[in-house]
């Protein structure tokens, strides 16, 4: 029995228990749908080993979406902690762990995938092309990302959840203050999923500096697709610095290295040091394509062109490099000295001003336009407003000297919160929205989306905002609980009952789901709000090919100059298509990759090496195997053309 | 056979060697600390330099521009990470 201990929980509690009965049962449920109905194969072909950007979009989406929801439940029982002092919902273990949990998944496993995920959909059809550079690596990917996250997501019921918070400082995170095998767990599975987000910025660089339309220039891009251009070349030079730190990380828990020990010339705070420097710039890969977002929707929903297109596309450029120098601006107490601190400040506050110039840009294009008010456009509108507020206290924040009075206060998470939220989720959901019909081929109820909206904007205020307030008055972060006299107590209740709010607001996302699903209207048209660019000038749904012919571009709303100018979108004839063949392999490899993690984690070093053979057997299968995708004939081109055109 | 013969490449096979072989000197040879990191850095640079051109073929394309930006960017932002992180860990603690 001594093996099987290893996986036992270390710090175990009813609702884990429950938890575990929980997962059996959905597993089994789902085993058994699939079964019952026949679905396995439909799986396997259509899902499992698809290699279209559109679908593996769409399972980026629902991942990020699952994600959220148990990202939401942590959020609650931490709120539900706090509403009131003293209380003894959970001991300060379980806060540890749910607060590290909360952060690790919303963002790298809801946040990340859920901008991934538009990217994978949105981008190759904004630009023309048939599908990203490297289909094979973007299914890769995917698929680990998503074995990445379920092995951080078991981890509360197989051996004990990380508990050293998400940024997981040491020598809190080394074996001395961290025994359990959680935080072996938050190496690992970080370190997986993040190979996986490494590619993805290599392949969508690729397809959108090589796979543009004829006639888009790179000052003719969309703008969603500029903010993924600048997005992926961020990635590309942040996340190697992740990958490099975990792998320290891991060897100093497992290997007895001394990288970020406190003796033999370890150095605690480089862990601090390293993990900002792909942490502050990994906060813009989170918002450029949000960004980037509100630009397309803002300037559907207002009809116009979008205000100052070049200093838009400036400002990123300019963020892009900024993001790289503000990272100190984390830890301005960590006891160096003033002149360090003052060149962050400096740098922190620069980075405010092209911030500041994108607000101004959406401003004035709202200011000539002819506002509609659709859900998504809803979403943005009120963004606008509540992203500046975060965005002022990160300038607060941004003050080295007065920083000493706001870090590690709730202050600081009522801050992240507001950008993350407003900047990101809203966006999201705007998103979602927006891309919902070109996605699904039906739009989501409108009434509901827009009550959707409001619920979700007013709770953020009313869960943040008295944040704000605690924090200034010295409530700490990551403290499970408070005594009376603090006086802290109502104001945690108020941000409670914001949280449940935001909890129905989510509730009321699905709802809308199952609602349009079964009543909303399928004959839509494959331009349902009359749009500016490319992703609405193909079919609903969309077709494996994406374009029967290449479209022609000559500016940035190539599908508005043929709506209005009568620019020729579509020249030429159809032409046999080459498209990429699906494949199991990165299933299977990704799939690999999971019993290389768990291995990992445990210490088991028999199945690791297993693994690791198997690992490069797939990749010597791939550089073998004889692969030249297949050929869409010209008949049947025509024949789904006039099936989609029909419909 | 001119155009057969790789010169280029092999010369800078041969270079590489070189290079390889003067950084592995500080290691036999008894030399002060600031002289050993000073060769390892230039010949480290130089390397990677001579990699990049000669054997991955940077700027024998079209793209040539946009390859270089991006290693220009990132020798940046590798600079700005070392001797940051210098500042706030060393030199101003
Ligand atoms: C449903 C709404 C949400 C609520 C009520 C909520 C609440 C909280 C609370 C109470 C904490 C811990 C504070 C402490 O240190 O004691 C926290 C931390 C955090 N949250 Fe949220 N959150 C929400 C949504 C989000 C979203 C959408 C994201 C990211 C996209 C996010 C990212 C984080 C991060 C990164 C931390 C820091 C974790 C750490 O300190 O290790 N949260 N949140
Ligand atoms: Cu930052």
């Amino acid at each position: 029995m001594d093996f099987f201990d290893r996986f036992a929980i270390p710090h175990a509690s009813p609702a884990i228990y429950a938890s575990m009965v929980a997962i059996v049962l959905t597993s089994v449920a789902i085993v058994a749908g699939l079964t019952y109905f026949k679905k396995w194969g439909y799986l396997w072909r259509e899902w499992l080993t698809t290699v279209d950007h559109k679908r593996i979009g769409i399972m980026y989406l629902l991942s990020a979406l699952l994600m959220l929801f148990r990202g939401g439940v942590d959020a609650i029982m931490m709120r539900a902690q706090l509403a009131a002092p003293e209380s003894k919902l959970l001991d300060a273990q379980h806060y540890n762990e749910i607060f590290t949990t909360h952060g690790v998944v919303m963002i790298l496993f809801m946040a990340m995938p859920f901008i991934i995920g538009f990217m994978n959909f949105v981008v190759p059809l904004q630009i023309g092309a048939r599908d990203v550079a490297f289909p094979r690596l973007n299914a890769i990917s995917f698929w680990l990302f998503f074995m990445g996250a379920m092995l951080f997501n078991i981890s509360f019921v197989v051996g004990g959840s990380p508990d050293a918070g998400w940024t997981s400082y040491f020598p809190l995170a080394g074996n001395e203050f961290s025994e359990s095998v959680g935080t072996n767990y938050y190496m690992i599975a970080i370190q997986i999923a993040g190979i996986g987000t490494l590619m993805t910025g290599i392949n969508f660089m690729t397809t959108i500096l090589k796979m543009r339309a004829p006639g888009m220039t790179l000052m003719k891009m969309p703008m969603f697709t500029w903010s993924s251009l600048i997005t992926n070349a961020i990635i590309v030079f942040a996340f190697p610095v992740l990958t490099v730190l975990l792998a320290m990380g891991t060897m100093d828990r497992l290997f007895g290295t001394q990288f970020f020990t406190t003796e033999n010339g370890g150095m605690d705070m480089l862990w601090a040091n390293f993990f900002w420097v792909w942490g502050h710039p990994e906060v813009y890969i989170l918002i450029l394509p949000a960004f980037g977002i509100y630009s397309q929707v803002i300037s559907t929903f207002a009809r116009r062109n979008l205000y100052g297109y070049k200093s838009m596309v400036w400002s990123m450029v300019i963020i892009s490099l900024l993001s790289f120098l503000v990272w100190v601006h984390h830890f301005f107490t960590m006891g160096q000295g003033a002149l360090a601190n003052s060149i962050f400040s400096i740098t922190t506050m620069a980075i405010a001003v092209p911030t500041g110039v994108k607000i101004f840009n959406w401003l004035l294009t709202l200011w000539k336009g002819k506002i509609v008010i659709t859900t998504p456009m809803l979403y943005s509108m009120l963004f606008i407003p509540l992203f500046t507020i975060g965005g002022v206290t990160g300038v607060m924040l941004g003050m080295s000297a007065a920083d000493y009075q706001y870090h590690n206060t709730m202050f600081l998470v009522a801050h992240f919160h507001m950008v993350i939220i407003p900047g990101v989720v809203f966006a999201m959901l705007a998103g979602l929205t927006f891309y919902w019909p070109k996605m699904f081929g039906f739009m989501l109820n409108e009434r509901i989306g827009k009550l959707t909206a409001w619920i979700i904007a007013i709770s953020t205020l009313v869960a943040f905002m008295p944040m704000f307030f605690t924090g200034l008055d010295g409530q700490a972060r990551r403290m499970y609980t408070y005594s009376e006299a603090t006086g802290f107590g109502p104001l945690n209740m108020i941000s409670f009952v914001g949280a449940l709010g935001l909890a129905a607001g989510f509730v009321l996302l699905v709802y809308n789901v199952y609602y349009s699903t079964r009543y909303a209207s399928r004959d839509i048209s494959a331009d349902p709000w009359d749009a500016r660019t490319l992703e609405w000038a193909t079919h609903t749904p969309v077709p494996s090919y994406n374009f029967a012919v290449e479209p022609q571009v000559s500016s940035e709303e190539p599908l508005w100059d043929a709506k209005k100018n009568g620019h020729e979108l579509f020249k030429g004839e159809y032409k046999e298509i080459h498209m990429p063949n699906n494949s199991g392999v990165p299933f299977i490899m990704s799939s690999i990759f999971f019993v290389w993690g768990f291995s990992f984690v445990f210490s088991l070093w028999i199945p690791l090496i297993l693994a690791t053979i198997g690992i490069f057997a797939c990749m010597t299968h791939r550089s073998f195997e004889k692969d030249h995708g297949h050929h869409i004939s010209v008949k049947e081109i025509e024949e789904t053309e006039e099936k989609l055109r029909g419909a | 056979m001119r155009e057969l013969f790789p010169a280029k490449q092999v010369m800078g096979f041969v270079f590489s060697l070189v290079l390889t072989a003067v950084a592995l000197l500080v290691y036999f040879l008894d030399m002060s600390f600031t002289t050993g990191m000073t060769i390892l850095l230039i010949t480290a640079f130089v390397q990677a330099g001579l990699q990049l051109v000669v054997f991955m073929h940077a700027g024998e394309t079209k793209d040539k521009g946009a390859i270089y930006t991006n290693i220009y960017y990132g020798l940046i932002i590798a600079l700005v990470t070392i001797f940051g992180t210098l500042l706030t860990m060393v030199w101003d603690m």
